[in-house]
């Protein structure tokens, strides 16, 4: 199948590449492992930040700051200075195709203020802002008469003869088979990969990193890849998210003597390393929002009173919220120049995957919906107009080969267990406060997993529907991406931001 | 605790030494440990992905929401394709969004939205296209073309936006096995994660289709049908 604009995942960023390559004129295919709508991006509650000045003074000048001081100087600032100008007309483009943003009594978008931010920036819906972000672009895809397939798992890419890259290659769940599909350019929109931390992760389940590891396999650069964001309410038990919102709306962060320790609006990775500063200490933390109010927590904050109760069985209206820092956002991913493109040929990324170089060292909270739209609208209208000036080519036949999985009949390790035993590797040793001494035992133990691949494998011999095949690609995605996070920690011997090494 | 989940080959019996635990954590225990082969579906764990439907004791639920009692018996979504054991083909079940024309017909004006406006749908726009609606609806067992709770819920998402300035298209795309078909028995309203009631909007719509001169084609000569003109929104005629 020959398409001009090849999308992989169907998240915010994916479906808003999707939507700009389309109006641009091009012929789109969305391919997505899951459904679209069910992507990482639902889960984004705080808001989007533009500097709409809706509810106290804001500019422009000060949402870059905020988000160059956040980066810790590792970001570019031209990029963020195009993300955040473009960030109010952004906005009012969701508004328009049918984003419920929620309002000020005077009729306008409103807003509220996030840690690290000068003024009340986060546009938001409720605490639903990504799910209703995410399902109106949905449904404009669906205006736009855009095809989206499910269920279809990234394998590799497919290059043409020049290295060029014209496709991918896929397997198709629920047959079996595997698929080509090729395009005249593509677009990775694959998410991030904070699921290397396993349970200890906020995130989807589907937030493996496959599409940094098949990147990275065809020969695209990756970059920053060690810094992964903490973040700091993770609810102590499920590390279900509780919204930064909470925080944002005057919620406090206790210790087990009832006192606060931290400012508790201050950027994500300062909050995180206070809150693990204490759990060293031995103390309990815990986020208080009874002052709030019921009537407040249940207009404002409803979402966040439905997870404390179902997750970890406390109602916030009344009792504390006991609380961890997880894994939540991954800085790091392909590289990219300012027009999205990564360094191979007919390759584009937006999204989590990608680095734009917008959030540096530690992204600003209502940061990242602002990126997947502005960037999603970048690198699909750039991926658009570099189909139109390719006017054919050749795939090699000699590269359109199966591909073929690294899956042993032996079962000597059962790599659901190690994969659990990665997840609490990494957050104990390349988590919030790292030493070098703790990476080299974390990369020697992933070394030593990874040269374990060939005596574990799927056991569900299946051919259709194999969940079991799936879940080990997605592992050996993630052992891939933990390589590399090791590598480039252990090359930063300084701190900066997310990276903090003592 | 011991549960019975509908695989291929009919209910099979699993125990584990859980308590008070989601019954997605029942099924990742059993997949991880016991029987990889178990499929099913999952994503955030965090009920807002929709991915996670199924049915309980034959009634929806989502799989990460839903804490595992005793003797559960787990079945897959009705009215979808199953693909394997709990995982059931969405395909079809999407395409009814479309088919509703659930969009904004044109980009609009957005000055002036008041709270009041922002409220008029906010409900509607919660959706998370679990399906549980969907499975739960037994207006499929006679009707496979039917539009369905959802994409009628999504319709009325956007006719009621104060955004949308022609309504006309949308309330024309749900005529068709869409808004009349419907036998208003409030399953959709029952099952709902995110307590829309689909029933409610179809109620609605059936109003706003009647003040553009449509009429339920089963009750076309009486002038009206159900939920019509007077806005009666418990299910009772109104002529």
């Amino acid at each position: 199948m020959i398409t001009d604009v090849l999308i992989v995942g169907a998240g915010g960023a994916g479906l808003m590449a999707a939507i700009a390559a389309k109006e641009e004129g091009a012929n789109v295919l969305v391919l997505t492992k899951e459904y679209p709508t069910r992507s990482q991006t639902c889960m984004a509650q705080g808001g989007m930040n533009a500097a709409l000045g809706n509810v106290s003074e804001d500019s422009v000048e000060a949402h870059i700051q905020n988000t160059l001081k956040s980066a810790h100087g590792l970001a570019d600032e031209s990029a963020v200075r195009f993300m955040c100008e473009e960030a109010p007309k952004a906005v009012e483009w969701l508004d328009s195709i049918g984003v419920c943003f929620s309002r000020t009594p005077d009729a306008k978008v409103a807003q509220r203020k996030l840690g690290g931010a000068s003024a009340s920036r986060a546009c938001y819906a409720q605490d639903y802002t990504g799910l209703k972000i995410l399902h109106t672009l949905y449904d404009r895809c669906n205006a736009l008469e855009i095809e989206m397939l499910a269920e279809k798992f990234l394998l590799e890419l497919v290059q043409d003869d020049a290295g060029t890259v014209c496709g991918v290659r896929v397997l198709d769940i629920r047959s079996g088979e595997q698929e080509e599909y090729y395009a005249k350019s593509v677009v990775l929109a694959t998410g991030g990969y904070s699921r290397i931390f396993g349970k200890n992760s906020t995130n989807s389940k589907a937030s493996s990193g496959d599409g940094i590891a098949v990147a990275k396999k065809a020969g695209a650069k990756l970059l920053d890849m060690e810094f992964v964001q903490f973040h700091p309410t993770g609810l102590k038990s499920s590390s279900i998210l509780i919204s930064e919102s909470a925080r944002g709306e005057g919620g406090y962060l206790l210790n087990s003597k009832g006192e606060r320790f931290t400012n508790e609006l201050a950027p994500r990775d300062e909050v995180s390393r206070a809150i693990d500063a204490e759990i060293k200490k031995g103390e309990e933390i815990f986020l208080d929002i009874r002052h709030l109010g019921e009537e407040f927590i249940e207009e404002n904050l409803p979402q966040e009173r439905k997870l404390a109760k179902l997750y970890e069985n406390v109602d916030p209206v009344h009792e504390l919220m006991p609380i961890r820092p997880v894994a939540h956002y991954t800085m790091g991913g392909i590289e990219v120049d300012s027009s999205s493109k990564t360094n191979l040929e007919g390759l584009y990324a937006c999204g989590e995957c990608a680095n734009h170089k917008v959030h540096g060292a530690n992204r600003l909270g209502g940061n990242s919906l602002l990126e997947i739209i502005v960037f999603g609208r970048q690198a699909g209208t750039n991926a658009a107009k570099y189909g139109q000036k390719r006017s054919s080519f050749k795939v090699n036949e000699q590269s359109s080969r199966v591909y073929e999985f690294t899956s042993s009949q032996e079962h000597n390790y059962d790599f659901y267990a190690l994969q659990d035993e990665i997840a609490d590797l990494l957050y104990e040793k390349v988590g919030i406060v790292r030493t070098k001494s703790e990476l080299l035992e974390a990369q020697q133990r992933v070394l030593e997993i990874k040269s374990l691949l060939n005596e574990m494998g799927v056991r569900d011999a299946s051919q259709t529907y194999n969940t079991n095949l799936v879940e080990f690609l997605e592992f050996q995605n993630k052992l891939a991406v933990c390589e590399v996070v090791l590598e480039s920690a252990l090359s930063r011997d300084v701190s900066v931001g997310a990276h903090y090494i003592v | 605790m011991k549960i019975e989940i509908f695989r291929e080959s009919g209910f099979v019996s699993y125990e584990r030494e859980l308590k008070d635990i989601t019954l997605l954590k029942f099924l990742e225990e059993i997949k991880t440990k016991e029987d990889n082969s178990l499929a099913f579906s999952s994503g955030c764990r965090s009920s807002v992905c929709g991915s996670c439907a199924v049915r309980v004791n034959g009634k929806e639920v989502l799989a990460c929401s839903y804490k595992v009692k005793d003797g559960d018996k787990v079945e897959p979504l009705k009215n979808c394709e199953v693909l394997r054991d709990l995982a059931v083909n969405m395909d079809k079940a999407y395409s009814f969004n479309a088919k509703a024309k659930a969009w904004m017909q044109e980009h609009t004006s957005t000055q002036g939205i008041t709270q009041d406006d922002e409220k008029r749908n906010e409900i509607q726009s919660d959706c998370i296209l679990c399906s549980s609606c969907y499975s739960a609806c037994p207006v499929y067992s006679v009707n496979e073309s039917f539009l369905g709770p959802f994409a009628l819920t999504r319709s009325w998402k956007y006719v009621t936006d104060k955004r949308q300035d022609e309504e006309y298209e949308k309330i024309e795309a749900v005529q068709n096995s869409g808004i009349w078909d419907c036998t208003l028995c409030n399953e959709c309203t029952v099952v709902c994660p995110q307590g829309i009631s689909s029933k409610a909007d179809i109620e609605k719509l059936r109003a706003k289709s009647a003040a553009h001169g449509f009429m339920d084609p089963n009750f076309g000569s009486f002038g009206g049908g159900f939920g019509g003109f007077g806005g009666g929104f418990d299910g009772s005629p109104v002529f």
